[in-house]
């Protein structure tokens, strides 16, 4: 496997392990018959990235809904920064919602909407009383942050899969989020493009001062961006540590997954 | 079967949380105000065109088994008759169906299968009442104006058949036209384009909100709300007439 070395050193020493950002308990899921999730526990800690892996379709955008509020659990405990999600309000939980950037599989940039609309729209939604100025300045602040300040005028479909990745980050950082939430930030990227979005990924961090949980199936970004690794199959966790420590596990679903990818990527 | 009326079910709380969503504050004035002008820009040019093409051709086919009669003179009160009560409501409402409803399920799926729609959840937006209320109450109430408007457009067609074929001018004929229509069908042709409107604002933002994932779901989310649609608009049709023709 090709090893690419982020220019952004991961700083431990940033993380707090008293202080749980998120924090899961037995956390159930079913769509109909299909158990998607079946008792996951999890502690995020205060300026870590956490990398959750597994294979398509073992709940990982499931999990980050749920830690979201997007999706509800059929069992077991959500809290974000303190908070149950589950006895919030509408006003509540939009308060909280405010604080969390997700970055989305698909990016979700808003097609009928301009990259300025789009960048826009969580500031106005959230902070009815900025003037004209402010606005600007935040977006202008938040393209700068991504490197696609020329891009402002452009519609969705006119940017590439990375560039829409980017504007998809730069949307959730006009809020100044404590915790990112990435599903799959690199699927269907080139590798070079992945790199670079590691890199802001880590840089994000850096700047913003965030926790992240990042899920994917890409071992590179897992590496570069993971300060800490859990590997999801089946509805549970197999095993979590750093990279090298998942890694160097004898469980054959570990190693079948490490090693196919190995596989895949060599080809 | 079951499933059947578990859909259904699921549509009726679809509407059920319409009717409660739209009269809670916040509103969303500029996206409802946007869809008004959407609705009504996307369809006004072949309204206007089928509209006057219906009325001319419906006149001149009337003609030839009024003239048996020696009966032309009837040809303004008889289209007003054919195109007020029926024509004009039900054909707008197809129209309307096919270019507006298609759009709406197909834009609000691809926004649900990208994720749009739970990215503007995270936004403290309620992308019920952004989308899905505000694209109902368009339809609802813009299908009335564009009916009469192709009421309108539909008598000019006939107009120019009669003014072709007899003697006439725009006075006489309009005056000669209205003598069989009452308040009562202007009435009638509001309320009716109003529950067309609704039917096919309902079927594309419910078919699109739960156009499921990928691109598939989108282009099978526009083509059932088109379909849904329009065989409701008969349906409800035919139960309009029937009850109406009752009170007459
Ligand atoms: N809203 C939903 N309704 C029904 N089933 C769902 C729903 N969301 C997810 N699922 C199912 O749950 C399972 C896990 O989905 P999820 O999207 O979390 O997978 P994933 O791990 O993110 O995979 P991928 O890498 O492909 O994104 C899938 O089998 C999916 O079909
Ligand atoms: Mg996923």
């Amino acid at each position: 496997m090709t090893q690419v070395e982020s220019k952004y050193k991961k700083l431990h020493a940033q993380i707090d392990r008293n202080n749980p950002v998120i924090t899961l308990r037995d956390i159930h899921k079913a769509f109909g018959a299909l158990q998607v999730l079946k008792g996951v526990d999890l502690d995020v800690y205060k300026g870590e990235n956490l990398v959750v892996l597994g294979r398509s379709g073992t709940g990982k955008s499931v999990l980050i809904k749920i830690i979201a509020g997007l999706l509800k659990p059929d069992r077991g405990q959500v809290s974000v920064l303190g908070q149950e999600i589950d006895k919030l309000d509408t006003r509540e939980l939009q308060a909280l919602r405010a604080k969390i950037g997700f970055s989305f599989q698909s990016s979700a940039l808003y097609d009928g909407m301009s990259v300025r609309a789009n960048l826009e729209f969580p500031l106005v939604r959230n902070k009815r009383h900025l003037g004209r100025k402010e606005i600007d300045d935040a977006v202008a602040q938040v393209l700068d942050d991504v490197g696609l300040s020329q891009a402002i005028d452009q519609t969705p479909s006119q940017l590439s899969g990375g560039q829409k990745k980017r504007i998809g980050i730069a949307r959730t950082l006009i809020l100044q989020p404590e915790i990112m939430l990435y599903d799959e930030p690199t699927a269907g990227l080139d590798p070079l493009t992945s790199v670079e979005i590691n890199d802001l990924i880590n840089e994000v961090q850096q700047r913003y001062n965030t926790s992240s949980v990042i899920i994917t199936h890409d071992l590179t970004c897992a590496r570069a961006t993971g300060d800490r690794i859990v590997m999801l199959s089946e509805g549970c966790f197999l095993r979590q540590g750093t990279f090298d420590e998942v890694f160097e596990s004898d469980d054959p679903r570990i190693r079948n997954f490490y090693n196919t990818i190995l596989l895949i990527n060599h080809e | 079967m079951k499933a059947f009326f578990i859909r259904i079910y699921d549509i009726y709380q679809f509407i059920a949380r319409f009717f409660r969503e739209v009269f809670i504050p916040p509103y969303e004035y500029k996206e409802v105000f946007n869809q008004f002008f959407e609705v009504g820009i996307r369809s006004l040019s072949i309204i206007s065109l089928t509209g006057f093409i219906t009325g001319l051709v419906f006149t001149q086919q009337s003609r030839s088994s009024l003239a048996e009669f020696g009966a032309t003179s009837w040809l303004p009160s008889l289209m007003a008759i054919a195109i007020i009560r029926a024509l004009a409501p039900l054909v707008t409402a197809l129209i309307i169906a096919g270019k507006v409803g298609s759009n709406i399920g197909a834009e609000i799926g691809s926004m649900k299968v990208t994720e749009q729609i739970e990215a503007m959840e995270v936004s403290s937006t309620n992308p019920f009442k952004f989308l899905v209320v505000s694209r109902i109450l368009a339809t609802t109430c813009i299908a009335p104006v564009l009916a009469a408007y192709m009421g309108f457009i539909g008598m000019m067609g006939a107009f120019v058949n009669v003014l072709r074929n007899e003697q006439t001018s725009l006075t006489a004929f309009f005056e000669q036209a209205f003598i069989k229509i009452s308040f009562l069908d202007v009435y009638i042709l509001v309320l009716k384009s109003a529950v067309y409107g609704f039917t096919i604002g309902v079927a594309g933002c419910y078919n699109g909100y739960n156009a499921d994932h990928g691109t598939v779901g989108v282009g099978r989310a526009a083509n059932t709300s088109v379909v849904v649609s329009m065989f409701l608009i008969f349906i409800e049709e035919m139960i309009i007439v029937t009850v109406v023709n009752k009170f007459r």
